[in-house]
């Protein structure tokens, strides 16, 4: 029987400070046993469970795409117990990843269809997962336009900074990058609130344009009425949830909403759904 | 189907037979009242007791279970390589266990044992596991099991069923697990199949007319979980309770966990141990955000899952087998048969 609790061994290969801040890392893991590379297969969306013995785990969205091959990515908020622990984890350091798991962004129903990615802050690690896995050559040609609106405090606190900027240049992919506000004279980019760049910017929704929206419920509060505006229905807006999980595999209780497992059943659900539920998130 | 008599005077050499294939658990009593526990080689279970506090619920989930250790040594090879705990595979057979607690297995299963995943620690010990029932006689005065699809007589989740008739038990050996027990006993003198069943009848119908409670649950399904959510009475069900947990403790289908780590000297274990949604940590996020940060959430998810949620989920019933634990044990009388009936009485006005 397949012990569902049971962490593959992984080495941590490199760790970079993500933010100005340094309150976020990315961290990038290679497995211990290469043959459970092929067993960790994911989508864009999914998540896993971190898990460092004698500490604990923590479930965090995977960063890195599934067409990035050879190592898994996680860029991790320092905020409790284990992500402090994490933080001061260094290169070589063996630890272990348990996934991966729930549901993705619904990828076959997003073929040949316009998707517009939303996200604020730190909730940016699946959406990179799926900008790169779109963009990738062989992918592309399935989506039809693809635009992100993605903001955060202030330059610094952007991540990937670098491939926000290289996606820029780009002409397959229209990028609206923000920040609440900065004192850069040269930032070129937009500066202001996520929900009124996206009013500004974000395409008018007809029925094949879908929005994949990650960020602060705060952010998210406020998206969703800019969204409504542009004509997005509840069921073309999709979002990623997270709540206090410990086993990730919809047995421990408590991460439900309604009868649905966020970590099972979710993380990923339409708004549609989520209107279905009690907003115990 | 198989029935036998196990003469009264054989029952206590039969079990002391049957040690050396099983681990004998049965209801004890203690300076904490009655539980079932692991009996001592000297021991034989007191199965003339009455309700016992705790469910058998722990014999397959223990109270804290260490799942994964890893050695912290950084001069092994495998250091920081978490691996599984052995299972727990040594049969065991749980005396006396009564019908509604076999019936909360049976439930508890569907969680622990399903198509996507299967928990090994719970799948292991319910492979392990013979349940011999006996069937109850004299309910209790908060039992409303007849209400929820068990009842006294009730054969879902056993292996046996007995009855007992003063100088004997009559069994019902109800799966190959039951007969193996049985045969481990040396209980092997035939009842006449009939007849038994006669007997199991009139018992069952004499038991079930002394349970008063009426419980009706036939309308939750069709309403909506946002309906039940939204209903106006959940601040008044919640008004006295203190969050003590008590209810989820005590309650046999109550499943849900925590993970947690331990470290001692260089090495690292991982449990996991009971935990309960009535407490705020249950679901307190590291930011500090508590989707269920008042205790009239907690109160209201607790009942939400057992009577809407589970429902709704598994089509296979409500997650409440009726024993009425939850009912005796609360310190401040809420009473889970009221409020199955308040929301099965509900109707919206929107």
């Amino acid at each position: 029987m397949e012990n569902p609790y049971l962490p593959y061994p992984v080495r941590i290969d490199d760790i970079e400070v993500a933010t100005e801040d340094k309150s976020l890392k990315t961290f990038t893991f290679v497995f211990v046993n290469p043959e459970d590379e092929e067993k960790f297969a994911y989508k864009a969306g999914q998540f896993a469970e971190l898990s460092i013995p004698g500490v604990g785990e923590i479930p965090i969205g995977i960063a890195s795409s599934p067409v990035e091959k050879g190592f898994v990515k996680f860029t991790v908020f320092r905020t409790g117990v284990v992500t402090t622990h994490l933080h001061n984890m260094k290169k070589g350091d063996i630890m272990g990843i348990r996934g991966p798991l729930g549901n993705w962004y619904p990828w076959d129903k997003l073929e040949n269809k316009n998707v517009v990615i939303i996200g604020g802050g730190f909730a940016f690690t699946t959406l990179r997962s799926s900008i790169v896995y779109m963009l990738d050559p062989a992918n592309r040609k399935k989506f039809k336009n693809i635009d992100v609106v993605y903001g955060a405090r202030s330059p610094g606190m952007l991540l990937y900074r670098e491939e926000l900027f290289d996606w820029e240049k780009r002409d397959d992919i229209n990028m609206h990058i923000t920040v609440d506000g900065t004192d850069d004279p040269d930032w070129k980019y937009h500066t202001g609130f996520v929900p009124q760049v996206v009013e500004d910017n974000a395409p008018v929704a007809d029925e094949d344009t879908y929005a994949i929206v990650c960020g602060p419920p705060i952010m998210i509060k406020f998206t969703q009425p800019a969204l409504t505006k542009l004509g997005y229905q509840p069921h073309q807006i999709i979002m990623s949830l997270e709540n206090r999980m410990k086993c990730g595999i919809g047995m421990c209780g408590r991460c439900n909403i309604g009868k649905e497992l966020v970590c099972k059943d979710g993380p990923v659900f339409t708004l549609e759904e989520i209107n279905q539920t009690p907003k115990e998130y | 189907m198989n029935f036998i008599t196990i003469d009264k005077k054989d029952w206590a050499p039969g079990i002391d037979k049957s040690r050396k294939t099983f681990r004998v658990y049965g209801p004890v009593e203690d300076e904490n009242g009655c539980q079932i526990k692991p009996l001592a080689p000297d021991m034989q279970p007191k199965m003339d007791a009455a309700v016992t506090v705790m469910s058998a619920k722990s014999v397959l989930f223990p109270q804290t279970e260490k799942i994964l250790t890893a050695t912290l040594d950084e001069s092994k090879d495998d250091h920081h390589v978490m691996k599984p705990v052995k299972t727990d595979d040594m049969p065991r057979v749980v005396l006396g266990i009564r019908p509604y607690d076999a019936k909360a297995v049976h439930l508890v299963k569907l969680n622990f044992d399903n198509p996507d995943y299967k928990d090994p620690y719970w799948c292991a010990a319910y492979d392990a596991t013979t349940l011999v029932g006996l069937g109850v006689t004299r309910p209790g005065p908060c039992d409303f099991s007849t209400s929820v699809g068990c009842g006294p007589f009730s054969e879902e989740g056993l292996d046996v069923l007995m009855a007992d008739m003063d100088d004997k038990y009559i069994a019902k050996l109800l799966t190959k697990k039951g007969e193996k027990w049985a045969a481990a006993c040396g209980f092997d003198t035939s009842a006449d199949p009939k007849e038994s069943q006669v007997l199991f009848d009139v018992l069952k119908k004499e038991a079930e007319k002394q349970i008063q409670a009426d419980v009706t649950t036939d309308k939750l399904a069709q309403k909506t979980i946002l309906d039940l959510y939204d209903a106006p009475f959940w601040d008044e069900v919640a008004f006295s309770c203190i969050n003590c947990g008590t209810c989820t403790y005590v309650c046999p289908t109550c499943w849900c966990f925590d993970i947690q780590d331990e470290t001692r000297h260089n090495t690292a274990v991982r449990f996991r141990n009971w935990d309960s949604c009535m407490s705020p940590l249950f679901t307190y996020h590291a930011s500090g955000h508590n989707p269920r940060g008042t205790k009239v959430h907690r109160v209201r998810q607790r009942f939400m899952h057992k009577l809407k949620y589970f429902l709704d989920k598994y089509e296979q019933g409500i997650m409440c087998v009726g024993c009425g634990r939850c009912v005796a044990s609360c310190p401040v009388n809420i009473d889970i048969r009221e409020v199955c009936n308040r929301m099965n009485d509900y109707e919206t006005t929107k």
